[in-house]
């Protein structure tokens, strides 16, 4: 199949359109329609990553089922995947059956619900897949517009405020990354991702208004491209809208949001900050190591003393994602893989905890704290599924939790001692506002009498659950099913980091020798 | 050589003919009863001739011994013109004539500017440059103050008409300065001598009087205080047009100037106009936010939009001139959506123009919300919509041309531009409920509101082509 990668990416659009077009009527039977019509082609998008990832070949660290055709302005139309994207494409098409089962007691607007989230699944995988600059911000940006309606929309009683900051500050984080985006295009003259891979952007020390800007070019597109994915990360101290957004979302709109847009931040960094600007990702990979060990403990303190169950979640994201960009900035195998290992982890327990919020929540309409408490006594299977998915978010060994935050610890250490001993309390500090949790909503004595009545989690939400319990347990026990994938990659991009990093300290050397002389 | 210098100029020269018959019909005719086969034909006209220029030679001919100047830079901005004009006039007839607006003279107005901006983006000499601003410019103030009875609307014309009037001074003082100190009126003329002796001081006064004319009448800050009074005075069908064709011939002609002209001393103006574009884009997205009226909302809006397509003229390239006509080709086709919509934007029969009635206005028109959802995201220029590519052709010129303080000025300028068009779409899919909107709107303007709302989306794939064209206009004019 050669267009395998745009079949993948269009699909969900493509039944959007069907959705828009040709699905009329304001009754029941529609709304039922539409989430059948919206649960078949995920299902179906799932099953073409399928092929996608038998048929990808672990070994070769190029891009495969490359796909190229000429568009605007000397841009291309082009779109692959290595090991570095292939199970984000993965992650997006696995999570979204299971994000549109969650949606299935929306009643309100549900036709446009559906399509907002076959558009957004669209945009995903595109960002994962283009291999083109442009390409790639045209995707990547378009995923605001869907979850600002979704927000917006569906979203809870403060969601007008949370969706214009949602949108707002991203946008402004996306837009300086635009220019740069435009003066890598003017500097290399093309927009291909592969070409501008291997293109040495200029890293000598320049001028500006009076400043001395050491690594040149490099440090500011570097800092443009910051911009952008440390809003969408987000990384302390940039991340105040997530726990608004999230709070405000519906439980299907946190899940992808926490599950597969914030890698996006993540993902940018791999494909573009590292590779293509090593002496500006060298230069100021200390500034993001403090800022992740920052982001782990503040935003974990914060996390303890939050009253919301999904703000505390939310929290909880920022602090795993620190892990997230601690593992890429330390730049070498372990940490890298331990970083693309943790966001797909996260990506399954982030997506059960919220699920799991939404499942009370759906009972209860009420996501505080003080409200539950005792669920065990009438909840048995629930108590049993959160208990994993706490168990991961804190990272016990043989869940998938674990093995992310291990690997980046591992590749820490090598090189900041320091913000590894720093941002290893964190973890301390996440066993104490997860469990605290726990303990809270879903243990002692159930003496509310509002939950007297509450029913345990029905065939739905059981179905909705399993594929997460058993990816998340694979996953702890079998992590090689995902560094096989992505092993190859990761050492072809660590070894290039490593040989531009040389040259460029060789080329240094030259010149201050050839001034000393 | 009169015959072969009429072939060049055939289309004005026809369309002020067909201006000066519809005229004699109306008046000895049926008066207003005639207006609106007038109305009818003039569109129809205005397409032929499109058509004719269309297929006809792109090659470079002069004419009137240079005065005028036939070549693919004019003829692409004519076709925009053209058929933007055809497009409002047809679009807003329906709102005319359910209003009592609908004169014969309207038409003949309309024909009249269209004649005027034609002969100003064919200018090829000072002196045509005025005569096609002020044949354009006095039939614009007559149509603003078209409704007589309405205090708004008079007041609009009138201001429009001082404003324009000083600005027509600013403009022919430096005419005449530019005059003075090159001894000649003609671009080719006024260009070599800055080829020989250098850009004096008086040719630099001459060009920043020029350029502070024109930029009031493409509305850029600092010279933009008349629009929005005028958007929002004028009739509504008025300010459809205000917004479209009148700005692009603007647009042009100010390319035209500094590339004819000035085209050998780019330095000199860049800096000018990079000015006006950072203090436009700044101006209408911060001042738009305040707005509670849709009309002044689209005013700055616009002056923004000029402030982007000014970015790509700043860069002085081929490449920033084919930016800016592509900036305008996308622009007036939004406008031309967006005004659609607010034309029928009325309750109980009654035109209504503040935002809040758009009230959830998405469930009780799903598709038009929609179709108007993707407008204003295009206007915000967030991709995959057309409105994106505009301001990355604009800002990838700036690049080009070493201008990053402009690019990231405006991005920056279109992050806060954002708020305003979402505040809209807010309305629309958030808002509380209130009155609704009458839910009839005439078939020309829902067909034109989706349809521009579809060019939006599906021009993602090869912007129609727009950009070869585009290309081979801004050839011709930078060499």
């Amino acid at each position: 199949m050669l267009n395998l990668l745009s079949i993948i990416t269009f699909t969900p659009l493509l039944a959007a359109a069907i959705m828009a077009l040709f699905l009329r009527g304001n009754d029941e039977a529609t709304d039922t329609n539409a989430k059948w019509l919206a649960f078949i082609a995920t299902v179906a998008t799932f099953l073409f990553s399928l092929i996608l990832l038998f048929g990808f070949d672990p070994q070769d660290t190029g891009f495969q089922f490359v796909e190229e055709r000429d568009w605007i302005m000397g841009l291309t139309y082009k779109m692959g995947v290595d090991g570095i994207s292939i199970l984000f494409v993965m992650l997006t098409t696995f999570l979204m059956p299971i994000t549109i089962a969650a949606c299935w007691t929306v009643t309100h607007r549900v036709k446009e619900y559906m399509i907002a989230f076959l558009v957004l699944e669209t945009l995903m995988i595109g960002v994962f897949t283009a291999l083109d600059l442009v390409l790639f911000y045209l995707f990547f940006e378009a995923g605001l517009i869907p979850m600002f309606l979704i927000i917006g929309i569906w979203g809870g009683k403060e969601r007008i405020y949370a969706a214009f900051k949602f949108f707002l500050y991203t946008f402004l984080g996306s837009v300086l990354m635009l220019v740069a985006m435009i003066a890598m295009y003017v500097d290399a003259g093309t927009t291909d991702i592969p070409t501008l891979l291997t293109h040495e952007f200029s890293a000598g020390t320049i001028t500006l208004a009076g400043w001395q800007i050491v690594g040149g070019a490099q440090t500011l597109m570097w800092l443009a491209f910051f911009a952008s994915f440390a809003v969408k990360m987000p990384m302390w101290p940039v991340h105040t809208w997530l726990p608004d957004a999230h709070v405000q979302a519906p439980t299907a709109g946190s899940v992808i949001l926490a599950a597969v847009l914030l890698k996006m931040g993540g993902y940018g960094f791999l494909r573009f900050s590292l590779p293509m600007f090593p002496v500006a990702s060298d230069l100021l990979a200390p500034l993001v190591l403090w800022l992740s060990a920052i982001a782990i403990v503040y935003t974990s303190l914060v996390a303890l003393m939050q009253t919301d169950m999904k703000k505390l979640i939310a929290y909880s994201s920022v602090a795993h994602m620190g892990f997230v960009t601690m593992g890429i900035f330390a730049a070498n195998q372990q940490g890298i893989d331990g970083a693309i290992f943790q966001m797909i982890s996260h990506g399954f327990i982030s997506g059960a905890l919220f699920l799991g919020v939404g499942v009370i929540y759906d009972r209860m309409h009420t996501r505080e704290i003080a409200a539950y408490g005792g669920l065990i006594n009438r909840m048995p299977v629930y108590a049993a599924v959160f208990l994993l998915f706490t168990m991961a978010n804190v990272g016990l060994p043989g869940t998938s939790g674990f093995v992310g935050e291990f690997l980046t610890f591992l590749a820490v250490f090598q090189v900041n001692t320091w913000v590894a001993l720093f941002a290893a309390t964190g973890v301390i500090l996440s066993a104490g506002y997860a469990l605290w949790l726990y303990r809270r909503v879903v243990m002692g004595e159930m003496i509310k009498n509002s939950l007297k009545s509450i029913t345990d989690m029905d065939r739905r939400e059981k179905a909705m659950m399993a594929p997460l319990v058993v990816m998340t347990l694979l996953l702890g026990v079998y992590p090689a099913a995902v560094t096989d994938i992505i092993g190859p990659s990761v050492t072809a991009l660590v070894d290039g980091h490593v040989a531009a990093l040389a040259a460029y300290e060789a080329t240094t050397d030259a010149a201050v020798r050839l001034a000393q002389n | 050589m009169i015959a072969s210098d009429l072939t060049v100029a055939l289309p004005e020269v026809l369309l002020a003919v067909f201006a000066m018959a519809a005229l004699m019909a109306g008046a000895y005719g049926g008066k207003d009863k005639l207006a609106v086969p007038i109305l009818w034909a003039t569109a129809a006209v205005f397409v032929l001739m499109a058509l004719v220029i269309g297929v006809g030679s792109y090659e470079t001919r002069t004419a009137f011994g240079g005065l005028f100047i036939a070549d693919a830079f004019a003829q692409f901005s004519k076709l925009i013109i053209l058929i933007s004009a055809a497009v409002v006039m047809v679009m807003g007839q329906d709102y005319l004539t359910s209003r009592n607006l609908m004169r014969f003279e309207y038409p003949v107005l309309i024909t009249l500017a269209v004649v005027g901006m034609m002969v100003m983006v064919s200018a090829g000499d000072l002196i045509t440059l005025y005569m096609g601003l002020e044949l354009q410019s006095l039939s614009l103030y007559v149509i603003a103050a078209m409704r007589r009875d309405s205090q708004k609307s008079t007041e609009a014309g009138l201001k429009y008409f001082i404003l324009g009037a000083l600005a027509s001074g600013l403009l022919l003082y430096g005419a005449s300065l530019a005059y003075g100190y090159a001894g000649t009126t003609q671009f080719a003329g006024i260009i070599s001598t800055i080829d020989e002796d250098g850009m004096s001081l008086g040719l630099l006064m001459g060009l920043a009087f020029i350029l502070a004319g024109l930029a009031f009448k493409v509305s850029a800050a600092p010279f933009h205080m008349w629009t929005p009074d005028v958007y929002e005075g004028a009739p509504t069908a008025v300010t459809a047009f205000f917004a479209t064709a009148p700005k692009v011939a603007a647009m042009a002609l100010l390319a035209r100037v500094v590339h004819e002209a000035f085209g050998a001393v780019p330095g000199d103006w860049s800096q000018i106009i990079a000015l006006l574009a950072v203090l436009s884009m700044f101006v209408g997205a911060i001042a738009a936010i305040g707005q509670r009226d849709i009309k002044r909302l689209m005013a700055y809006s616009s002056i923004t939009h000029m402030g982007f397509a000014m970015v790509g003229l700043a860069a002085g390239s081929a490449q920033g001139v084919q930016a800016m006509l592509i900036y305008m080709a996308i622009y007036v086709t939004m406008n031309i959506g967006m005004f659609a919509f607010i034309l029928s934007m009325s309750r109980d029969g009654r035109p209504v123009t503040t935002i809040d009635s758009l009230n959830q206005y998405a469930k009780a028109e799903p598709l038009r919300a929609l179709a108007l959802l993707i407008l204003l995201f295009s206007l915000a220029g967030v991709p995959p919509l057309v409105g994106f590519f505009g301001k990355f052709y604009v800002l990838w010129a700036a690049v080009e041309a070493g201008m990053i303080w402009l690019a990231v000025a405006g991005v920056i300028a279109s992050v806060i531009g954002a708020f305003y068009y979402l505040r809209i779409v807010y309305y629309m899919y958030f808002g509380v409920e209130t009155d609704p909107l009458d839910s009839a709107m005439p078939p020309i303007q829902s067909g034109l509101l989706i349809a521009s709302a579809a060019i939006m989306v599906l021009g993602v794939v090869n912007l129609f082509g727009v950009e070869g064209l585009a290309a081979m206009a801004a050839d011709s004019l930078v060499r």
